[in-house]
């Protein structure tokens, strides 16, 4: 702080000066100090978006060209059964990891919410998994679900020997096993999320629910849960984000099968510009992907100006 | 994203915050019953953990018998040595040393690198807002909820006319764009947080961009550079998918390799040298975890406050 002291004459100067002129001088140094931002910004997230769009129309193989070919690529993509097993794989992947995810953290959350002993010991065993690679997460599940050596043939050691449980090597049920990977990595965190939103609420309701002498489980459910919006949404979006990006786990779990039964539109574009060597394919799927992005952000737009205009009326 | 409940620091600090659930009086069912549920989720969690371990203690012939959870008859420590120093990735038969070395390179640059750019973002976001500065800074946001697959391919061609890409320059960079997004707003919501005061006196004590940031916001903005570090390096160390296209075979980060190594085993599987490795790729943040400990929580939260 002493050298501003000293620049006191420095400062005086400056307050004569004009002020619109000495902000843009310093405009400049915040011009340049955010030079990586303003390439990332418009550089990444503009301009690779555009020629990632451009590239869907072409016929583009192992290198990018501009021989276009209209909707050529969409109509394929389509038509093609690997990627509409895809699109229903998140589907199916999404909701039951968001489901299992929700109710198994709120749940969590709920009972770590009960003045429990050890409170600290159980966050750290619920959240560890976080910290592990999705790839750990994948490698380790497949070790467990393997029908010869994992817990199948633990438990029919057991005695129970018609004990099926090998979820990867069926084709009806491997999504429902990456599933279970999932939420094993990610559920403490949402539980951590709903956690802070429990302890968020007010106090006083919870006197005043015992006063109206309301079970303990019904404030849970129907009292707190509605009042805890922004945790859920943050919960929420988070787990949105993971699933259409879900591509690590998948490919240390199954590759993609048994078959074609935990494809993602992920692995989907990633093929098509490596091993495929089908770039305008490619990206007319990665462009697909982005839609409901732009949806989802034009809809939560549509809803803010609409929140803004209804409090401008009520004014 | 705005919900006051949600501040890291109410989240992290474990025991800031009482719980506010029904007062135990003594021990009931209901308070058993709690404890049955907690126990049974904690064996979920852990036992992949467990198995982890044990299977990667044990020969392949104890293996073959099948008991998944059991301790090993007999420990040897073989399985990590040659996860370690021998394993096969195709033709390299040197474990997962160079994957290890690799992703050390690759994060010890990357974050630095990240933060650095990240907190400037955010120092001038926040006190230095130029034309259009806002709108970069929503292309960013916009940026965080991109699948990755829709600016890969771009990213690879441009980098290859640059000469960087599968090189170590080009997956730090890499590593910055994607950080970008999610770094800055924590950053800009921390500065923005700060007593706008501070920047005031400064500015007409005659400070600049530069003098202002080192000498005030710098050593002010430690304790969200630390959860910044935790973010990053485990997440920098975790990533699969970045790894795979930018970095080449000569800077293949551990995941990667751990991935070949498991998955592109001819003849046996040994399934005790790939837990070893699945565990020595863990490790890492693993222990960054366990030593953060609030910290890593509070690290989540800034993530996930994202939306």
């Amino acid at each position: 702080m002493s050298q501003f002291a000293q620049s006191s004459d420095a400062a005086a100067l400056a307050s004569t000066r004009p002020p619109r002129r000495a902000r843009r001088k310093f405009n400049v140094m915040s011009i340049l100090g955010t030079t990586p931002m303003i390439l990332t910004a418009v550089g990444v997230f503009v301009v690779c978006i555009i020629f990632s769009f451009i590239w869907s129309f072409t016929n583009s193989k192992l290198f990018p060209n501009f021989n276009f070919v209209g909707l050529d690529q969409y109509y394929r993509l389509w038509a093609s059964d690997r990627w509409n097993i895809s699109v229903g794989n998140v589907f199916v992947f999404g909701i039951w990891s968001m489901v299992a995810n929700m109710v198994f953290g709120y749940l969590l959350a709920v009972f770590m919410d009960q003045r429990i002993q050890q409170e600290d010991l159980f966050r750290s065993i619920f959240l560890y998994p976080f910290a592990m690679s999705l790839v750990v997460t994948g490698l380790v599940w497949q070790w467990m679900f393997d029908p010869n050596l994992g817990i199948q043939s633990a438990v029919r050691q057991l005695g129970w020997t018609d004990f099926q449980f090998a979820p990867l090597t069926n084709q009806s049920t491997a999504i429902y096993g990456v599933v279970l990977g999932g939420v094993w990595n990610g559920v403490g965190v949402t539980m951590a999320i709903l956690l802070a939103g429990l302890r968020g609420v007010d106090g006083e309701i919870w006197k005043a629910a015992k006063i109206d002498g309301i079970p303990a489980w019904r404030t849970y459910l129907f009292i707190v849960l509605p009042m805890m919006k922004g945790a859920i949404l943050t919960a929420f979006i988070l787990q949105c984000t993971g699933v259409v990006r879900v591509f690590d786990i998948v490919i240390a779990m199954t590759q993609g099968g048994p078959g074609v039964s935990t494809q993602m539109p992920a692995i989907y574009v990633i093929q098509h510009i490596t091993d495929r060597v089908n770039v305008g394919q490619g990206m007319a799927a990665a462009s697909t992907m982005l839609l409901p992005v732009i949806a989802v952000l034009a809809l939560q737009g549509i809803l803010q100006w609409n929140a803004r205009r209804k409090k401008e009326k009520a004014l | 994203m705005t919900s006051e409940a949600l501040s890291p620091s109410k989240l992290g600090a474990s025991g800031a915050v009482e719980p506010r659930g029904a007062k135990p009086k003594k021990l009931t069912i209901a308070r058993v019953g709690v404890y049955a549920f907690l126990v049974i989720a904690a064996l979920f969690f852990l036992m992949p953990l467990w198995v982890m371990v044990v299977t990667s203690l044990k020969g392949l012939p104890e293996i073959r018998l099948g008991h998944l959870f059991n301790l090993p008859a007999e420990v040897t420590f073989e399985p990590w040595l040659k996860a370690w120093d021998t394993a096969c990735t195709g033709r390299d038969c040197n474990g997962l040393k160079p994957g290890f070395m690799n992703s050390l390179k690759i994060t010890l640059l990357s974050v630095p690198v990240s933060i650095v750019v990240a907190m400037i973002n955010g120092y001038a976001l926040s006190f230095w807002k130029y034309k259009g500065s806002d709108l970069l800074f929503g292309i960013l946001i916009f940026g965080a909820f991109v699948p990755y697959q829709v600016v890969i391919y771009p990213l690879i061609i441009g980098l290859s006319k640059v000469g960087l890409f599968a090189t170590l320059p080009g997956i730090v960079i890499v590593h910055t764009i994607f950080g970008m997004p999610i770094l800055t707003l924590l950053f800009r919501n921390f500065f923005a947080s700060l007593p706008p005061e501070l920047f005031k006196a400064a500015r007409v004590d005659g400070a600049g961009f530069w003098q202002i940031f080192f000498q005030i916001m710098l050593p002010m903005s430690v304790p969200i550079a630390i959860v910044a570090v935790i973010l990053q390096t485990t997440g920098i160390w975790n990533d699969f998918l970045f790894g795979t296209v930018f970095a080449g075979r000569e800077n293949m980060p551990m995941t990667v390799q751990l991935n070949n190594i498991v998955t592109t085993t001819t003849g046996v599987r040994e399934y005790n040298v790939n837990m070893a490795a699945t565990i020595l790729t863990a490790a890492v943040p693993l222990a960054v975890y366990f030593i953060s400990g609030k910290w890593f929580v509070r690290g989540i939260a800034a993530g996930a406050v994202k939306g």
